[in-house]
């Protein structure tokens, strides 16, 4: 028994799946049908056909419309007889203002909601991509090698629950500065999903697989090539899946605490602003952001997924 | 050669948690060149240990095993193996799982375009010639096993080593792949060694059924040399007096002398 686990690495992304992208299927909501072939048949049975689409169309889209309406109605029911938060007709007149410009620079401390959004995401990128250069190869050796597994295994475990806040102060001792500081926590948050997915990955690499790569008696480039990186590339997406979801939630805290420019930080300064509109505008652009890094990757690993 | 593979007081024995646990005891058998072998017995008597230990996977803990008079002390690409799953690498087409093989074992000597024109040609061998540039997700079941079966042929090994390799077909699939692969075994005269628990597969396709006795320390408990002219057609033979003896010889060695563990 090797001390890395799957229900280990499942903690890390609670509430999201652990498991490798090519069993993740599309949230239900957002399932669209698809079309029905275009018939040559004129007449009635095609028009059926069409009102029979429209019907299943609207059956799968209209769930999540009248969720969104009922939110908005919800909001704007609770903030309409005034109170400190904006409704939601104010929120979105602020929004139309904020993106209408949304890359001036008025200084280092007042910038648009753009460079805001684009400096966390090199913040993340950067914090991420060394994470992803350490901790795959990493993961490949802890996978293929049980006894280095053994070693890692009690620190991993031990350091992996730290909240990444944590490590913020040790970021700001050695590196003495804010933003290298920001990027050391995302790394230290995102290293950990990598390491342990590849190194799973690696260590179900089915044996029957193998078991070829020693009858063909393969040489280790092609077995590396050809046999253990496109057997474990669908665990490392999910790795990474999971790293870049928890690296955007830690970049904005990071950020309230570093300061300079970036989401985290903009959100803090609207607060000492007291420019709630534009805080409930920063939530839903993390949220969104958020969702288009995850579908991406989602979407990535679904073009690399092969099946046995 | 009258001893082309030869298994000599093998004993293999496995470290398991309970401790050690005996697989095979004392196993002595030859292989002829071009010889057609069926490992048959119940689950878990050992055959497919056997046919891995030939194969190089394991090393034997007694006991040697020859191929050409030289010690098999490793897998290797003249004991071709055909997997009970077929074991295709699924992000290769059929023919890239084939000439991965190919490439190996002749990419010394030959051109990229002789590799390729090989491949091609042990693919229309088993009748794949349409599907080649097919994903094995993308074809049948009977399909994948012929990629395997063109797979191990494409190497040209000396022994062709088969453990159960059309175990998880239905059997119209099956009965069709065992008749081509008695046309190909006739083609290219291959050494073959077939893990098997079917009855009539063992008889149809063997020169030679190994009925292996029941685990723990299984050994070779009969062997039945089945003397039937080539080639073999499975219609005439279900009449024929011999077959069915053969056929009664080997339900009798294991359900009367060696019934099922399980029901013991």
């Amino acid at each position: 028994m090797t001390a890395i686990t799957v229900e280990a690495f499942e903690k890390v992304g609670a509430g999201k799946t652990a498991q490798p992208a090519r069993t993740n299927p599309a949230p239900a909501g957002l399932r669209v049908p698809p079309p029905p072939p275009p018939s040559q048949l004129a007449g009635p049975s095609s028009t059926e056909q069409n009102a029979a689409a429209m019907r299943a169309f609207f059956a799968q889209a209209l769930p999540p419309v009248l969720g969104i309406l009922l939110l908005l109605l919800v909001w704007h029911l609770a903030t309409m007889k005034g109170g400190s938060l904006p409704t939601p007709a104010k929120t979105w007149e602020a929004a139309v203002k904020l993106f209408s410009d949304p890359f001036y620079r008025n200084g280092p401390n007042d910038q648009g909601i753009g460079w805001n959004i684009l400096s966390s995401l090199s913040r993340v990128g950067v914090g991420f991509g060394i994470a992803a250069l350490i901790g795959i190869p990493l993961g490949f050796l802890l996978g293929r090698f049980a006894t280095l597994s053994r070693m890692a295994g009690p620190i991993i475990s031990l350091l992996r629950p730290v909240s990444p806040l944590a490590w913020l102060p040790i970021g700001l001792l050695v590196f003495k500065k804010a933003d290298p500081a920001a990027t050391w926590t995302i790394f230290i948050c995102s290293i950990w999903p990598m390491i342990m997915n590849t190194a799973q990955g690696v260590m179900r690499v089915p044996q029957d697989y193998l078991n070829v790569a020693r009858v063909l008696n393969l040489s280790e480039w092609k077995i590396v090539t050809k046999i253990l990186f496109p057997s474990v590339l669908p665990y490392m997406l999910t790795g990474i899946r999971l790293s870049i979801g928890t690296a955007w939630l830690v970049i904005v805290a990071a950020e309230m605490l570093t300061g300079g420019v970036g989401i985290g930080f903009w959100v803090w300064d609207e607060w000492n602003n007291l420019k709630v509109e534009h805080i409930i505008i920063a939530i839903f652009v993390i949220g969104f952001t958020g969702l288009i890094l995850e579908q991406t990757l989602l979407a990535l690993a679904r073009r690399l997924h092969t099946e046995a | 050669m009258d001893k082309f593979v030869q298994v000599e007081k093998v004993g293999m024995t496995f470290d398991t948690k309970q401790g050690k646990f005996v697989a095979l005891a004392d196993i002595d058998l030859s292989i002829r060149q071009g010889e057609f072998v069926s490992l048959i017995g119940h689950s878990g008597c050992g055959k497919s240990t056997l046919l891995n230990l030939i194969a190089g996977l394991l090393l034997p803990t007694s006991g040697a095993l020859l191929c050409a008079n030289r010690e098999i002390a490793g897998p290797g690409p003249e004991r071709a193996v055909v997997f009970q799953n077929h074991s295709l690498l699924p992000w290769l087409t059929c023919f890239e799982n084939v000439y991965l093989a190919v490439e190996r074992v002749f990419a010394a000597n030959e051109p990229k375009a002789k590799l390729k024109e090989r491949t091609a040609k042990v693919l229309e061998l088993v009748g794949l010639a349409h599907a080649m540039h097919k994903y094995p997700n993308e074809i049948s079941g009977g399909m994948k096993q012929r990629v395997g079966i063109a797979r191990a042929l494409a190497m040209e090994p000396k022994v062709l080593l088969m453990d159960e390799p059309f175990g998880a077909l239905d059997a119209l699939t099956r009965a069709r792949l065992q008749d081509e692969l008695m046309r190909i075994v006739a083609a290219t005269q291959a050494t073959t060694v077939m893990v098997t628990h079917d009855v009539d597969e063992a008889v149809l396709l063997s020169d030679r059924i190994v009925m292996m006795t029941n685990g723990p320390a299984a050994t070779i408990g009969e062997i039945l040399t089945v003397d039937l002219p080539r080639p073999r057609d499975r219609l005439a033979l279900a009449h024929d007096a011999k077959y069915m003896d053969y056929r009664s010889a080997v339900i009798e060695f294991l359900y009367a002398k060696q019934s099922h563990p399980l029901a013991a």
